[in-house]
């Protein structure tokens, strides 16, 4: 019973091993590894609202940006360390996720969709004219504290809370919410607790996510948390399949590396001019390359009832 | 008649009382001025022709309609106005006529959802797994795990719900709902799509489960000798007016039942 925390420990004792040679990495790799991180982190935060509670989602990035801004404000502006900046971006965004939750989640869809999607808006609007953090100029943090380290633990936290959280009597709850509202009532299940529930527990990992960005980059504009990063996230959890853990911590690897190997491939230069020239236009390769893989497979790249999927799923409920 | 059966010393207050409800969607009455009452380990079969109203009295009682004039209290409580889950959390499960079982879950798991209501612990114990979420856990298995043998589903405990034949649907949202432990469970045309066999089968349990677990059933069906065979007191619906009440002896021979049925 005890194995999810042995797991988790092996995990972050393996991240720390990393990260002890997190100097010797090319940057470019090192990079992309956070991004990964980081990507890993949103996506399986955001597939608990989308994918388990079957909530339609679009303000994932504007949880983002509330986490992103209220630690680096925490770091830079009052100067306290990264890790209290980390909490304080995720308790930030949890807090905004219950303000925008409670009175939006009696919607449904699209509605749902539009609204969320209003609220990334709103948070994008509010930080442009917010002169405090730099306003539609950005915010520049000085100093990068975002590891390997960090970011995969945050990583691992993240998969652990919400593997954890579904695979329990309380967690089926966000199932059958997902399944059928009306018998989930009629069962006796509270299905807008669990929905705020989702959404709280959602943007809290969408905000340490955000704080590990900004203090990545060390650079956070507003434009950089708009709609269509919202977007980006969803597509990892579509991709890697509504309620699938494994299949979106695949999909956010994927998608991070597949536009960076696209640029790798326009370089090569053992290539006939032509297919560069077609690689080289690689995010309508990419975009193209997605409308393919929705095509073959809807479901999700690695849904579908497999095997390796019920035995985790099983060994997780025993 | 209710009067008369109180005026004989039952003083026990009713499980549940439908006190003059009316539920009008725009201008059609679905149901009116109904009144109704289930004591505590009573069978009561609710019947009528098609569109008579019945299951607009399964959504009001379980809150998923409001009463648009009346009230509902159960245990001498007022329920109405309550959501559906506080409601079932007084003890009123029900299943649906046309099936509504967790699709994505299995068999054990849409029982096992069913016990969410009486957990003990939240969010924090499924994170930390401790000793009282592992015990807890056992329990809802050990739960689940016989009211699905009682229903003889325990073969199919890991089966995708969706995979199963009508009937064990059908038998499975029963069980899901008795994991509710529901003091009154509404069944809704629970045999429909069943053979004859498994309709006796079924019914068969279902006094089993009554006697077992000391529930009240409210049942609604259509196969009229299933009803008469197992209820004590039936009552009858037509446009949403309550025509008739009383044991299956009495109802065989009201007037008005069998114009409702056959028609003048």
């Amino acid at each position: 019973m005890n194995r999810p925390k042995t797991w988790l420990l092996l995990f972050v004792l393996l991240a720390a091993v990393c990260a002890w040679f997190q100097g010797a990495i090319n940057p470019y790799y090192f990079d992309i590894l956070i991004m990964i991180g980081i990507n890993i982190v949103l996506g399986v935060s955001l597939n608990l609202v989308n994918g388990y509670t079957g909530q339609f989602s679009l303000g994932h990035a504007g949880f983002m940006a509330v986490g992103a801004y209220v630690s680096a404000a925490v770091t830079v502006l009052l100067g306290w360390g990264f890790v209290i900046g980390l909490l304080a971006g995720g308790l930030g965004a949890a807090l905004a996720g219950f303000a925008v939750g409670v009175p939006s989640l009696r919607l449904k869809g699209d509605y749902l969709a539009i609204v969320t999607l209003g609220f990334g808006e709103i948070i994008r609007v509010l930080i442009q004219n917010t002169e405090a953090v730099g306003g539609s100029r950005g915010f520049s943090i000085p100093i990068r504290a975002t590891g390997l380290f960090g970011t995969y633990l945050a990583a691992a936290l993240t998969v652990y809370v919400v593997v954890l959280l579904v695979h329990s009597t309380y967690g089926r709850g966000f199932l059958t919410v997902r399944d059928d509202e009306i018998a989930a009532e009629a069962m006796g299940i509270n299905t807008t607790k669990y929905k705020v529930i989702a959404f709280v527990v959602a943007a809290f990992f969408a905000g340490v996510a955000g704080g590990l960005y900004a203090h990545f980059k060390q650079f956070i504009h507003p434009e950089g948390f708009g709609f269509l990063r919202s977007v980006d996230i969803v597509v990892i959890v579509i991709l890697g399949g509504m309620g699938n853990t494994p299949g979106v911590i695949a999909a956010a690897i994927l998608l991070t590396i597949l536009p960076e190997g696209l640029r790798a491939l326009a370089a090569w230069e053992a290539l006939p001019m032509a297919v560069r020239g077609i690689v080289q236009n690689r995010m309508i390769l990419y975009s193209l390359l997605l409308i393919g893989l929705m095509l073959t497979r809807p479901q999700g790249l690695f849904s579908g009832g497999g095997k390796w999927m019920k035995r985790l799923k099983g060994r997780g409920a025993s | 008649m209710d009067e008369t059966a109180e005026g004989k010393g039952r003083v026990m207050m009713p499980l549940l009382e439908i006190d003059r409800c009316t539920v009008q969607f725009g201008g059609l009455k679905a149901v009116s001025e109904l009144n109704l009452s289930i004591r505590q380990g009573e069978l009561v079969g609710l019947i009528g022709p098609n569109g008579a109203g019945k299951t607009t009295v399964f959504n009001l009682i379980t809150g998923v309609y409001q009463p648009t004039e009346g009230g509902i209290r159960c245990e001498g409580a007022s329920v109405a106005g309550r959501r559906p889950y506080q409601i079932t959390a007084r003890g009123i499960a029900r299943t649906f006529q046309n099936i509504r079982l967790f699709g994505s879950l299995t068999v054990f798991d849409n029982v096992r959802a069913a016990c969410n209501m009486h957990l003990r612990h939240g969010i924090s114990h499924a994170l930390w797994r401790g000793a009282a979420f592992v015990r807890e856990e056992r329990e809802v298995e050990t739960m689940a795990e016989e009211l699905l043998a009682i229903f003889h589903l325990d073969h199919l405990r890991d089966a995708e719900c969706t995979s199963l034949p009508y009937g064990d649907q059908r038998r499975l949202e029963i069980v899901r709902a008795l994991a509710t432990r529901p003091k009154l469970l509404l069944l809704d045309e629970p045999a429909a799509g069943m053979n004859p066999t498994e309709k006796v089968e079924l019914m068969r349990l279902i006094q089993f489960a009554q006697e077992k677990f000391r529930l009240a059933v409210l049942l609604v069906e259509h196969d009229m000798r299933v009803v008469m065979s197992i209820c004590e007191r039936i009552a009858v619906l037509d446009y949403g007016v309550k025509i008739a009440e009383g044991t299956p002896e009495e109802i065989r021979t009201d007037r008005r039942v069998i114009e409702a049925y056959l028609g003048e």
